[in-house]
């Protein structure tokens, strides 16, 4: 039985961490989420679809899931930039660029919104450029884009980093001793190995990007159908004392995230097991 | 040759063939302008907003701002709060990285999904679990109010709802960087005889150890700058359940805005801490390799 | 191999000894913080007593006098040392804490609307709670006021002037924020009055003159909804709101309380934005109420009640005059006559039937609110 569930391995210590990871997974997360399904289930089903098929919900799923995979994509390219230089290259104040990283998770996230609106604001430093060519940042779309990429900049760069500094350098060496070029070491080396860190930033960037409300309610202009994130109609809902109807709602974003969540990872289990195969 | 692997990095680059340096040169080059420009827009500019509001009224009137007993019981509350939550992830996460990443077995990607799955959760909801459960109306809400238990509006739902938010940072980092390292070494000490906890500490553990500082590191600033989450569960008493970002927005709502960006900035600070640890790790590795 | 091994190693300790260190610094640096405030605590015992007072945002100075005032007047009057602790936030956010187990002896919120929640769904109060104490139960008043930019460009004087072309405003979200109910139903009873005339108060409650009431409805649904269509930003709080109107100069009018207009004028760069007083505007009422279950469970009624009793008196009407509150009491507000420009007050009891009907009618889900931005945004 035990077999058919994992396959062999001498390592040992398996029932127990998983043992314990499974109980404590229960404890904090599974347990008070299993509250948030009893409280949507306390509504009837008519009243479930309604509240979620609603044109505002509609259309603040389409913000808050398309602004996230926005944001993330645009993670993946620079943040993959950004760890590149931290790791491989040498320049005066590398270090503390290192250190700035972090600074979207300390920072309270009212704050980075405050402070980003302040920027691109049409009287901002930033803001004040961009208006005369047309481009409004804050209140718009964009601005709810910047404070994504802004506070999912962190996952993707933490992610890529260490497995950057693994990256075995004298497998690129030899590669470039044998003649190959630039793009082919970093198409047949470098992302292969960089690849499920560079996904799990991404994923990571994703989900948080489609959840997150503090920053993103000072730079949205929160305008109904056109500027109003999922998690905005959460509190509206609880402002009205409708519990439920907050539940549910959270409840969608819970699923429609795990669902997304699930295919990255099995994606990467694949690229995984693709990857071993090869090997062999 | 000194400094950290930095440094043994510049020498690799130094001796290696001359192919192509004029190309090699440029891409660095390229390299370092986009990560800066980047930055520049979307980290350096909020942040030197935040610096600049903090010291608008001059030096004394920031550090006046952490003699207010509410500002200092809220970073009292805050490191109390993080010095709890910050462990616990840790050791969660290691067990949980080891399982998965150094085992096969079914569900695997159903279990690192559950993981990840605070992360996708909006704050406004991780807090709101936590007031249906422990709240006056909630599950257990009846039975803590006969014995007179508070965990919402108090301290205990604080931690319960960062740990929660700060849940899969630390096995999130490690998972990736531990599969990707492989089991032969792990095996190789096992089949000599070492045990499994001697395998962790010596063979385990070197190899990831900047997977898991940027996991503590990222874990512990989750934990200090959570705003949404916390915000639902603790009541907003001030200068008891109040923590250093809901005191940012208390002081902030007081037009009190030096206050405000000053508190903000304390969290900024750490960034620095940050540095410093990361040096030091960097320096004892390298000092004792030689 | 051997090499490798040993550096892991060494790596491992003192990576483990510097994780200690971090540990320690956190610990004596909580202690340090800790030393810093342990004087602030007090004891729940017969000579001492402390209080805890669930309020909404822009009454944070307002509160932080009284308790001063208020804690040396019980001290003076019964021996008894009282400190209130304070907790501020969204008037909503913080009737579903009380409902849902804030332990706050008294509330003192934004709209009865909220008072009243906590009465339905948490049974914390009698349901006759808004009688106990006079007017209402609301020691103090505001209205809701304009405030434009420096030297009133777009000369914005009344209601009727904000939805002239060009002219963009600044509100908070009716759904999220208990202070933008008020915006909304200010601007809708101005349109009332307006089509109805001097007598409109009356014409409401009369079944003969239903017709005109219903057209005068379908014109305040129409001016209200031109209203809405002219927001570029909808905050979630009214502090939001003035920040994005005096701090990000959108916008060429705030609609806001009285008492946040004067407090953002005097707090905020002064001489940039300048009040504008309607010629009518609502009596906007926000109401206090001791948290029975609470106070019967701690012991703390006599105090609780004390407390609010204080903000009737003269000295509490001051205060409240100080902090741009309207007082109640006549004399006081003659003495700051000044700072309180006369203009005609309506009630919600009178125009829109309650809080409950109010709410009902225009903010819950699917209701007037939601059904004429759906339409305006067509």
């Amino acid at each position: 039985m035990k077999s058919s569930f994992r396959q062999p391995s001498i390592l040992p210590g398996f029932g127990l961490t998983l043992g314990f990871s499974t109980f404590f997974l229960c404890a904090i997360v599974l347990i008070p989420l299993a509250a948030l399904v009893m409280k949507t289930a306390t509504m009837g089903w008519q009243e479930f679809v309604k509240v979620l098929l609603d044109p505002r919900a509609l259309a603040s799923y389409r913000l808050s899931f398309g602004a996230s995979m926005l944001a993330a994509t645009l993670n993946s390219v620079f943040g993959f930039v950004i760890a590149w230089t931290l790791v491989r290259y040498e320049f005066p104040g590398r270090k503390f660029i290192d250190a700035l990283i972090d600074m979207p998770f300390a920072l309270p996230t009212a704050v980075s919104g405050i402070a980003l609106t302040a920027v691109f604001a049409e009287n901002g430093p930033i803001g004040q450029y961009l208006a005369p060519l047309g481009i409004k940042v804050a209140y718009t779309w964009i601005g709810i884009v910047v404070a994504l990429t802004l506070i999912g900049l962190p996952f993707v760069v933490r992610s890529i980093q260490p497995a950057l500094q693994e990256v075995q350098r004298d497998l690129e060496d030899a590669a470039e001793t044998l003649g190959a070029g630039r793009f082919y070491i970093f198409r047949r080396i470098i992302l292969p190995t960089v690849m499920p860190a560079l996904l799990t930033g991404f994923t990571l960037a994703f989900a948080r990007g489609v959840g997150e409300y503090g920053s993103v309610i000072f730079i949205a202009g929160n305008l109904p159908m056109k500027t109003e994130i999922t998690p905005l109609l959460i509190v509206i809902q609880l402002e009205q004392f409708e519990y439920a109807k907050a539940a549910a709602l959270g409840f969608v974003m819970l699923v429609m995230s795990f669902v997304m969540l699930m295919s990255i990872n099995l994606l990467q289990a694949w690229g995984r097991r693709r990857i071993v195969a090869a090997s062999r | 040759m000194a400094g950290g692997p930095s440094g043994v990095v510049l020498a690799e680059l130094a001796s290696r063939p001359g192919r192509d340096t004029a190309v090699a040169t440029l891409i660095k080059l390229t390299f370092i302008g986009i990560s800066l420009l980047f930055l520049m827009a979307l980290l350096f500019a909020p942040l030197i907003t935040v610096f600049a509001a903090a010291l608008d009224k001059g030096l004394a009137m920031y550090f006046a701002s952490f003699k207010d007993e509410d500002t200092l019981a809220a970073i009292r509350l805050t490191l109390i709060t993080a010095v709890i939550v910050v462990p616990v992830n840790v050791i969660f996460g290691i067990t949980a990285a080891w399982s998965i990443a150094k085992f096969e077995f079914k569900g695997k990607s159903f279990l690192i999904t559950l993981i990840d799955l605070p992360i996708a959760v909006s704050p406004v909801i991780s807090g709101l679990i936590y007031v249906l459960l422990f709240g006056a109306q909630g599950w257990f809400g009846a039975w803590l109010q006969e014995r007179d238990i508070s965990i919402v509006f108090a301290m205990p739902g604080i931690v319960l709802a960062t740990m929660f938010v700060t849940f899969p940072y630390v096995a999130r980092e490690l998972i990736p960087l531990m599969q990707q390292l492989g089991n032969d070494e792990e095996e190789a000490a096992i089949t000599l005889g070492a045990g499994g906890l001697m395998t962790f500490f010596h063979v385990t553990l070197p190899k990831v150890r900047w997977g898991l500082l940027y996991g503590v590191i990222l874990c512990n600033a989750r934990a200090m700058g959570e705003f949404g989450a916390v915000s639902v569960v603790s009541g907003h008493i001030r200068g008891l359940t109040t923590t250093m970002p809901l005191q940012v927005e208390i002081l902030y709502n007081e037009y009190n805005f030096v206050g405000a960006f000053a508190v903000a900035s304390l969290l900024t600070l750490l960034a620095v801490v940050t540095l410093i640890v990361k040096s030091l790790v960097e320096w004892r590795a390298d000092y004792k390799k030689r | 191999m051997m090499n490798t091994n040993r550096r892991g190693m060494a790596g491992t300790r003192y990576f483990a000894a510097t994780l200690r260190v971090i540990a320690l610094v956190m610990l004596a640096l909580a202690g340090v913080s800790g030393c810093g405030s342990s004087s602030n605590t007090s004891g729940g015992d017969a000579k001492s007593v402390t209080l805890l007072n669930v309020s909404y945002d822009p009454t944070r100075e307002l509160y932080r006098d009284v308790n001063e005032r208020f804690s040396a007047d019980w001290k003076a009057k019964t021996g008894q040392q009282v400190t209130i602790k304070q907790s501020h936030a969204g008037s909503g956010s913080q009737a579903r804490a009380v409902i849902d187990g804030l332990q706050a002896d008294v509330v003192t919120l934004a709209l009865a609307y909220d008072v009243d929640s906590i009465q339905r769904t948490g049974k914390r109060l009698g349901a006759n709670w808004q009688t106990r104490y006079p007017d209402n139960s609301a020691p103090y008043t505001s209205t809701i006021v304009f405030l434009v930019r420096k030297g009133n460009p777009k000369q914005i004087r009344d209601w009727s002037d904000l939805v002239k072309p060009g002219v963009a405003i600044v509100t908070p979200n009716p759904k999220t924020s208990g202070g933008a109910r008020w915006n909304y139903l200010a601007a809708w009873g101005y349109e009332l009055h307006r089509v109805l005339g001097p007598d409109w108060k009356k014409k409401l409650d009369d079944p003969a003159a239903a017709d005109e009431v219903g057209r005068a409805q379908a014109s305040a649904e129409k001016f209200v909804g031109e209203l809405y269509a002219r927001v570029p930003v909808l905050d979630s709080g009214a502090r939001g709101a003035t920040n994005t109107f005096v701090q990000r100069e959108i916008g060429d009018v705030l609609l806001a309380w009285e008492n946040e207009a004067l407090l953002a004028i005097r707090a905020m760069e002064p001489g940039k934005v300048e009040l504008i007083v309607p010629t009518i505007s609502i009596l906007a009422e926000p109401p206090v109420a001791v948290v029975d279950t609470v106070v019967d469970r701690r012991g703390t009624r006599q105090v609780a009640e004390g407390y609010l009793s204080y903000l009737y008196t003269p000295d509490g009407q001051e205060i409240a005059a100080r902090h741009f509150f309207r007082p109640r009491n006549p004399e006081v507000l003659a003495q700051h006559r000044d700072q309180f420009q006369q203009l005609e007050e309506f009630g919600i009891d009178e125009v829109f039937g309650g809080w409950q009907r109010a709410y009902a009618t225009h903010f819950a889900d699917g209701a007037l609110f939601d059904r004429l931005y759906a339409a305006v945004k067509r």
